[in-house]
């Protein structure tokens, strides 16, 4: 059994400083979701059930905000990644029906924390065709509802319409669209970057 | 802290699912208070929820910067439709230190075309669509047209625009954090520090804001509709053809004040003139007046003080100071 990360050794050392709720989101979003490629590749990598990874990246996330909330991690990709360690290893722990290869490699943790993340390698300038990627991995219906509301400006009824279909409908595809893009924004760029 | 375990019903996929329904309702249907405080109270249950939420947030509002940024038209050769906009370029030094780090990104990009007015001025700016805006006194724009695009930014100050509608090619104002979308229009914009007014004229436009926060939400405006909009407020208002003629009277030049305090008319002068006015006393600036002015004709705004409401004026360097 590998043994934890442990989450006061230097790397991952708080700073101390406690955020309100609020601060949480922004930390949340500026710091957090740009390592989530590099945390689902890791979780892929080391998890062999594909089907616990969402909610595996969910527990991550939370024990992350919560530590956050009370002391602000110095270095958040450390922090993340001996964090997702961490639960994996408690993980194979408390379910001993989960057979032992289901954690593959472990140890092979270091070298993806200092692995360059996806989200060092998109640029700035790559963004634009990193949606337009996006947009074109959506369904047809998705997509031409997520269009038409984010650069035509249409509301949910005038896509409706457009679209010729009940609003509900539309809100499915909206919901779908928009899923489906965060996953494809944070989750997975290294996928589109291999597209031509 | 409970640790928070895989095993809690319900996964996360559900609480993502139910997380992007919030987010598409407030983003694209009828959104109240009640709403609001539906979404907020589900938020709160749990850190998951929230985390779900803020995800899905950050990714929409990610694609809105990305759409604007594909206004640019970064596929399509630069010189593919000339438009005729014969008027000043500012130097991208100067309207840099206005307007602040991101536009000033924006200004490298060599398709933009920035406009400005000085304290007082006024110009006309003419596209090969027929699109005309007209800026008033010391107002930054910046517009960007592309082959398949039509996007403008507001910097400050006021403009108002008659739009040649083109449903093929979006028209898209966006000043601070909101924007507007044409629907084939006749509208005005007014961005003053913290606060935003658009008024429309004619036609529809829908109003909304560039980042879905959650202070946010959007409006289908109708001729008559004038919203006013500050960081945290956005309310709608409906006025007569003759108050919103007013709202447009600088367009001939003229100030027209119907029953205005004189604190919010002494505003509307220092607007238009480097010579400021100041009302040292609260009571007077509750006066309140009528009357019609040339925007740049502050004396005529002086003799009225004094002759009418009997006050003191003062001339003290660069302000006018009027009290008792």
């Amino acid at each position: 059994m590998p043994k934890k990360f442990e989450s006061d050794s230097a790397d991952a050392r708080p700073s101390g400083a406690s955020m309100n709720a609020f601060e949480l989101k922004a930390w949340f979003v500026r710091e957090v979701l740009p390592l989530e490629a590099a945390l689902m590749q890791y979780l892929q990598h080391n998890w062999r059930n594909k089907s616990d990874i969402a909610d595996l990246r969910q527990d991550v996330y939370l024990r992350v905000c919560e530590a956050a909330l009370k002391e602000t991690p110095l270095q958040t990709r450390q922090f993340l990644f001996a964090t997702a360690r961490n639960l994996l290893i408690d993980r194979v722990r408390r379910e001993q029906v989960i057979p032992i290869e289901a954690v593959s490699d472990l140890d092979a943790l270091d070298v993806a924390i200092d692995a360059p993340g996806p989200e060092r390698i998109v640029a700035a300038r790559d963004e634009l065709r990193l949606l337009q990627a996006a947009l074109d991995k959506l369904a047809p219906r998705c997509r031409e509802a997520i269009v038409m509301g984010r650069i035509e400006g249409l509301s949910g009824r005038e896509i409706a319409a457009r679209m010729g279909v009940g609003e509900p409908t539309v809100s499915e595809h909206l919901a779908k669209g928009m899923r489906a893009l965060a996953d494809i924004l944070y989750g997975d760029p290294a996928d589109l970057r291999r597209r031509p | 802290m409970s640790e928070p375990g895989l095993d809690a019903a319900p996964g996360a996929a559900d609480i993502e699912a139910a997380a992007s329904v919030w987010l598409q309702r407030r983003n694209f249907w009828d959104w109240s208070k009640e709403d609001q405080a539906g979404l907020d109270a589900w938020l709160s249950q749990s850190m998951a929820h929230q985390l779900a939420y803020w995800r899905l947030e950050a990714a929409w509002n990610r694609t809105e910067r990305l759409e604007a940024l594909r206004s640019a038209g970064s596929e399509t050769p630069p010189q593919r439709k000339t438009w005729s906009a014969p008027l000043k370029i500012a130097a991208a030094l100067g309207i840099s230190a206005v307007i602040g780090v991101t536009a000033a990104y924006y200004i490298m990009k060599p398709r933009d075309r920035v406009f400005t007015t000085p304290v007082g001025g006024r110009e006309i700016v003419s596209f090969a669509d027929g699109t005309k805006i007209e800026l008033n006194t010391d107002t930054v724009l910046r517009a960007r047209m592309t082959t398949d695009r039509r996007t403008i930014w507001l910097e400050k100050g006021e403009a108002y625009f008659q739009v040649t509608h083109d449903a093929k090619h979006p028209f898209v104002v966006f000043a601070g954090d909101h924007r507007i979308t044409d629907l084939g229009t006749k509208f005005l914009v007014r961005r003053d520090p913290g606060r935003l007014e658009v008024a429309l004229m004619e036609g529809r436009v829908r109003f909304g804001a560039v980042d879905a926060s959650p202070k946010s939400k959007s409006a289908l405006l109708v001729p008559g509709d004038m919203v006013t909009a500050t960081a945290s407020t956005m309310f709608v208002t409906h006025r007569s053809k003759p108050a919103l003629a007013r709202e447009l009277g600088w367009e001939h030049g003229m100030l027209v004040f119907d029953n205005m305090t004189l604190a919010d008319a002494a505003n509307e002068f220092n607007r238009y003139n480097r010579q400021k006015l100041v009302i040292a006393d609260p009571a007077v600036a509750r006066l309140t007046i009528v009357g019609t002015f040339h925007t740049t004709d502050v004396k005529a705004f002086i003799d009225v003080a004094e002759d009418v409401f009997r006050l003191h004026v003062e001339t003290n360097g660069n302000e006018i100071v009027i009290s008792r």
